[in-house]
């Protein structure tokens, strides 16, 4: 989205109707981004630089003390788990969502593809508040789970306010992105290439690595990045499902601004790492992309 | 004639080795037949040719003996071996897809060397067998190319040595010149020829251009509507055609419906449906001697004589007008509308004054350069 913005100036150059044209077409996302990311990012990194004085301290803070702080090995561990967090989230989605993207993309019946599709979409019409809730009643100590491991008689799970309902939650949360996106890659998948593999010696699962992965890396990278980064973000997951012992990076941030230990300047650094991690991703998903694209 | 009968005494009596073929194949796709009964013997090291209209089931008839398509009833044999049970991946045959299929993700190179990679043959042999492949295409200057990097006739030439590197027993090209322009295709046309007889490996070519067809096989078997009209060499399906259809289809023909009025072992008396008489000499092209019945007279364009008046003795001789001249350069091609109401197409060299459309134009031709096929 915001990538489109950098090519305008190679129109410009050529005509002034071409100029304006490119102008009034980009005035208004320009604006709307401006107001509402550019500026407040800028303001949040003003912000990160203000040190933290209590009444009382007797110190000389720097403004960078904010970033400093970042590497305190209690910092450090929330950051580490809200990466495994997201990485697990991404790799959870990535090996449960391509076999049904696959199956919806190259074996289900043409005629009910939409509608596969659309039950997959579904549980994104609702809240994700309501859905993070509906996983307590399933998960917690007297849950539906647990109700339903005691009547076949095995062992409970205790699952909740612990890492795995968080995984849990999120990968509930984000597959139904990684699988449109999967689909849409596999739905181009040109058949002809498994043929060409078949035809050249590759068995089925020699032609799925060699030729079916490949061609559709672009989309295995688009789903895991967007997974990845909306996993690094997911506030409400981690809340309400992780307890007080899976304390995330977005939970970090959410207490610096309005829990209970107010830190403004430690929240917005977190914030500005946090923004630069998923900018990273994004730019290495558009590099790796246009890479793929122009290889097509 | 003569050539007819030996070659077929070639093909049963001698053990010349085939390496396709098909018996009483059928595919039926969702209750609709596309392949109805086709037998084909494809002799070993043959350039054979399956030639038809576009939806005749050509392509599907490559698809079942490369494996994509298995026979609703039948069998198809590689080298004697029944491949109903045979996956295409472990078939003996490669394919020259139309559009060719070169994936995209992977360079000239890799393309090339994807099968032998395939096989886990060593980084050695395989190197070296590319290396050959593709300067056997003549496009070792590309090995680090991508597809889409490459014109229309390179790609074709990739694909081309992408199939011929696992040394197929039989090679097959579906369309494979089909989305190149006239001249590359001629090209390509005269560098399958060599690669063909350089190499020595069975081709099967599916294609819809009788030209192409014509030019390159050592055998055309023609189909239409699932089935095989004719199976020959390219002399004996333009010569010698032995239904209508393989007539109209191969090269541009007169076609006239009548029935034999009489005949005689060295003559047909014809009278068309609308009332000419024409005396065609019998041959046993179809198998079994005409006597009665409805036929098609077939006459080519090129067999025809003309003349600006009354020829003498001369045997089908018929009155017209001219109404079109379509000038191709080498040759014209008139039409000529005659008093019956029939337009014949002839071919002159292109030397002749044009004449107008009132003078009396007259068409003749010899009995045995006219066919007469049972409708």
């Amino acid at each position: 989205m915001s990538t489109k913005a950098p090519s305008a100036p190679a129109q410009v150059q050529t005509s002034s109707p071409q100029w304006l044209q490119a102008l009034l077409l980009l005035a208004p996302a320009g604006i709307w981004l401006a107001l509402l990311l550019v500026i407040p990012t800028l303001l949040i990194f003003q912000l990160s630089l203000v040190p933290d004085i209590k009444p009382g301290d007797i110190v000389n803070p720097s403004g960078l003390d904010n970033y400093l702080r970042i590497f305190q090995p209690d910092v450090l561990k929330v950051i580490g788990r809200s990466l495994l967090f997201a990485i697990g989230t991404t790799l959870l989605c990535l090996l449960m969502g391509f076999p049904v993207a696959y199956w919806i993309a190259l074996l289900s019946p043409k005629r009910w593809r939409n509608l596969l599709l659309l039950a997959f979409v579904l549980p994104l019409w609702t809240s994700s508040l309501l859905r993070s809730y509906a996983w307590i009643s399933i998960l917690r100590p007297t849950g539906v789970l647990n109700t339903l491991l005691t009547s076949l008689h095995l062992p409970t799970l205790d699952l909740l306010n612990r890492s795995p309902a968080v995984l849990i939650g999120m990968t509930y949360s984000l597959l139904p992105y990684m699988v449109l996106i999967l689909y849409a890659s596999l739905e181009k998948l040109d058949r002809r290439f498994l043929e060409a593999a078949a035809d050249l010696g590759a068995t089925p699962p020699q032609a799925f690595w060699k030729v079916t992965v490949p061609q559709t890396l672009p989309g295995i990278a688009a789903g895991s990045l967007l997974v990845f980064i909306t996993g690094l973000g997911d506030f409400i997951n981690p809340e309400l499902l992780g307890g007080t012992s899976s304390m995330t990076a977005a939970r970090l941030i959410y207490n610096q601004f309005l829990g209970a230990t107010q830190n403004w300047g430690f929240g917005s650094a977190l914030s500005m790492v946090l923004i630069l991690a998923v900018s990273l991703a994004i730019a290495l998903l558009i590099k790796y992309g246009d890479k793929n694209a122009s290889s097509l | 004639m003569s050539q007819t009968a030996t070659q077929n005494q070639q093909a049963t009596d001698t053990h010349v080795g085939f390496d396709v073929e098909l018996r009483k194949v059928f595919k039926v796709f969702n209750g609709d037949t596309v392949v109805r009964g086709v037998d084909l013997s494809i002799r070993r090291g043959e350039f054979f040719s399956i030639l038809g209209p576009s939806g005749c089931g050509k392509t599907t008839t490559l698809r079942l003996i490369a494996g994509f398509e298995t026979p609703s009833a039948g069998d198809v044999l590689i080298r004697g071996q029944s491949m109903l049970n045979v996956p295409p991946y472990r078939r003996p045959a490669n394919t020259v897809f139309q559009n060719y299929a070169l994936f995209s993700h992977l360079t000239v190179w890799e393309n090339v060397a994807f099968g032998l990679r395939i096989k886990k043959c060593r980084k050695s042999e395989t190197q070296e067998r590319v290396k050959e492949a593709l300067k056997l295409v003549k496009m070792d200057g590309f090995a680090n190319r991508f597809p889409a990097q490459l014109s229309g006739g390179q790609q074709q030439r990739v694909a081309l040595a992408r199939a011929l590197i696992n040394r197929p027993t039989v090679v097959l090209l579906d369309e494979p010149l089909g989305a190149l322009d006239l001249k590359l295709r001629k090209e390509m046309q005269v560098e399958l020829s060599n690669l063909h007889q350089e190499l020595g490996v069975t081709f099967v070519l599916v294609t819809h251009d009788q030209e192409e067809a014509l030019s390159l096989s050592d055998r055309i078997a023609v189909m239409v509507e699932g089935k095989v009209e004719q199976i020959g060499t390219p002399s004996q399906i333009y010569d010698r055609p032995q239904t209508p259809f393989v007539a109209d289809f191969i090269g541009d023909t007169n076609l006239f419906r009548g029935k034999i009025e009489g005949a005689h072992p060295t003559m047909l008396w014809i009278i068309t449906d609308r009332g000419l008489k024409m005396k065609v000499q019998p041959t046993d092209a179809s198998g079994l001697p005409l006597t009665s019945g409805a036929v098609v007279v077939s006459v080519r364009p090129e067999k025809v004589n003309v003349s600006f008046s009354p020829p003498d003795d001369a045997i089908n001789c018929f009155e017209g007008r001219l109404k079109h001249v379509m000038y191709l350069g080498t040759h014209v091609h008139y039409v000529v509308q005659l008093r019956s109401g029939d337009q014949l197409t002839v071919r002159q060299p292109n030397a002749l004054n044009v004449p107008d459309s009132d003078t009396p134009i007259y068409l003749h031709w010899g009995a045995d350069d006219c066919l007469a096929l049972p409708e």
